[in-house]
């Protein structure tokens, strides 16, 4: 398994965000994590990317556990936020070098070339970020989390913000990256987007993991029906464990 | 790309690279630091409009004369170095902040001391260039010499340990909605003994007191530095996680 979590927990404060939650990723698969607001998605991604601490629980990603192995940890992962994560002032190609030289990449020279031919910025790297729109930067901001190659790619609703052809210009790129081999894990909030890139959906709601399907097993009504029905299996559960 | 093949490698490449790599992430910091601040002049211009401003109003505010202005030369430079410096402490990390660029810092395989050392050392750049023009915007309006080399040895001296516990103390701040008012709250009152210090020994040099009497005020100054550094590359990692 690439990503394994065992009997996760995380409160904040009194707060229980997380519920022991459970979930593994083989290498290879695109994992789309759906869930309404407030289910803990972004905070499990930044568990799993080592930004945040689990308050209990066991965190594997490619063999490594955290938080006793955070730098090989970090080494294997390229994470995309609802932030871009670049330096305004510098260009795509001086955002890409500096941190190639974080992650200590080799042969920079020719991997950021690859990169931004990647994302198709090959054209604008030596504009400044800040004269970027948000889709271009969103670009960017993969080139950024796959320039060192990384294992696993966790990307929390990558598509924010953008418009519909930033949104499909991105979308190929993610595809792109996807067939290169990285198991992705990809929080998103429209479906129907999620269900043209993803291999596997899992349904967060309230800190657990309540359903999940292969894109092969998703049953003939489609993502959306099987989404619904894991919010009222949710619901449900809760209504019959408060009334007891 | 074989992802899983490459995983192992890279772990082997980032465990030899060792102090090469260290220092290769240090000077992309800074390099990125510098560079930015180059093209955007945001960070310096206020610093320097500031600390400019601070010593205009002192000018205009403290009608003194020549004996009077020899002794309160070294505290109104300080004042206005720790004002200015502290405006550069504030910004510097608050755009990293804003544009999740200090995630981004944290999420590299690097020793986290490599982000604390770059922001430190790119803010001393900031301070010592502000310095370097404030001074002899000071030596014509009070009519002070202020080019000895002892002054300039403190201004360093000074100025290491003011953004060592500056930085740390500012990596702390931004992680909070009132970060502006936040870390001179809590940067003065750890600063004090380093500002007496630089005030007194600064104030030793300009008026020329024999090196026996300044050399105690420079020794605080050394052990501040050394102990705010020390005490900074073993802390950042904990300051800076969530």
């Amino acid at each position: 398994m690439m990503i394994e979590v065992r009997r996760l927990i995380k409160r904040f404060g009194p707060k229980l965000v997380l519920r022991n939650l459970e979930f593994n990723v083989a290498q290879g698969e695109f994992v789309a994590l759906l869930g309404p607001n407030g289910a803990g998605k972004t905070t499990f991604l930044r568990i799993l990317s080592s930004l945040s601490r689990a308050s209990l629980g066991e965190v594997r990603i490619a063999g490594f556990s955290l938080p006793h192995q955070a730098a090989q940890v970090r080494q294997q992962l390229g994470v995309v936020s609802h932030l871009p994560l670049l330096y305004g002032e510098l260009n795509a190609e001086e955002n890409l070098r500096f941190y190639g030289k974080m992650y200590a990449v080799p042969a920079l020279d020719r991997r950021i070339n690859e990169v931004l031919k990647l994302v198709g910025l090959s054209q604008r790297r030596r504009d400044l970020v800040r004269t970027y729109s948000r889709g271009m930067q969103q670009r960017l901001t993969i080139g950024r989390a796959v320039l060192h190659n990384p294992s696993v790619l966790l990307m929390d609703e990558p598509h924010t913000g953008l418009d519909q052809d930033a949104c499909e210009m991105l979308d190929g790129v993610l595809r792109e990256v996807a067939a290169q081999g990285h198991t992705i894990v990809m929080t998103s909030h429209d479906l129907a987007r999620a269900a043209g890139l993803a291999s596997r959906f899992d349904v967060l709601t309230r800190g657990s993991i309540q359903a999940s399907v292969q894109r092969t097993d998703l049953p003939e009504d489609g993502l959306l029906a099987f989404y619904r029905q894991a919010l009222e299996s949710a619901t449900a559960a809760r209504v019959e464990r408060s009334a007891l | 790309m074989n992802t899983s093949a490459g995983a192992s490698e890279k772990n082997q490449a980032a465990e030899t690279g060792g102090a090469a790599s260290y220092f290769s992430a240090l000077w992309a910091v800074i390099w990125k630091d510098l560079a930015a601040e180059w093209r955007s002049r945001e960070l310096l211009s206020a610093m320097l409009v500031f600390a400019l401003l601070v010593i205009l109003i002192f000018n205009f505010a403290l009608e003194l004369d020549a004996l009077a202005r020899n002794n309160v030369t070294s505290g109104v430079l300080w004042v206005t170095f720790a004002f200015a410096g502290t405006l550069g402490l504030n910004r510097s990390m608050a755009v990293e902040k804003d544009r999740g660029c200090l995630d981004g810092l944290l999420l590299a395989p690097v020793d986290r001391s490599v982000i604390f050392f770059g922001k430190a050392i790119s803010n001393l750049v900031f301070m010592l260039v502000v310095a370097a023009i404030v001074l002899p915007v000071y030596s014509i309006l009070y009519n002070v010499n202020l080019f000895r080399p002892g002054l300039m040895l403190v201004i360093f001296l000074g100025s290491t340990g003011y953004v060592a516990v500056g930085t740390l103390l500012s990596s702390m701040a931004v992680q909070a909605r009132t970060r502006d008012i936040l870390l001179p709250i809590l940067l003065f009152p750890v600063a004090i003994p380093l500002l007496v210090a630089a005030v007194k020994a600064s104030a030793g040099f300009l008026q020329a007191l024999p090196i026996e009497d300044i050399r105690p005020w420079l020794n605080l100054l050394g052990v501040y530095d050394v102990i705010f550094i020390a005490v900074a590359f073993m802390v950042f990692d904990f300051v800076v996680e969530e």
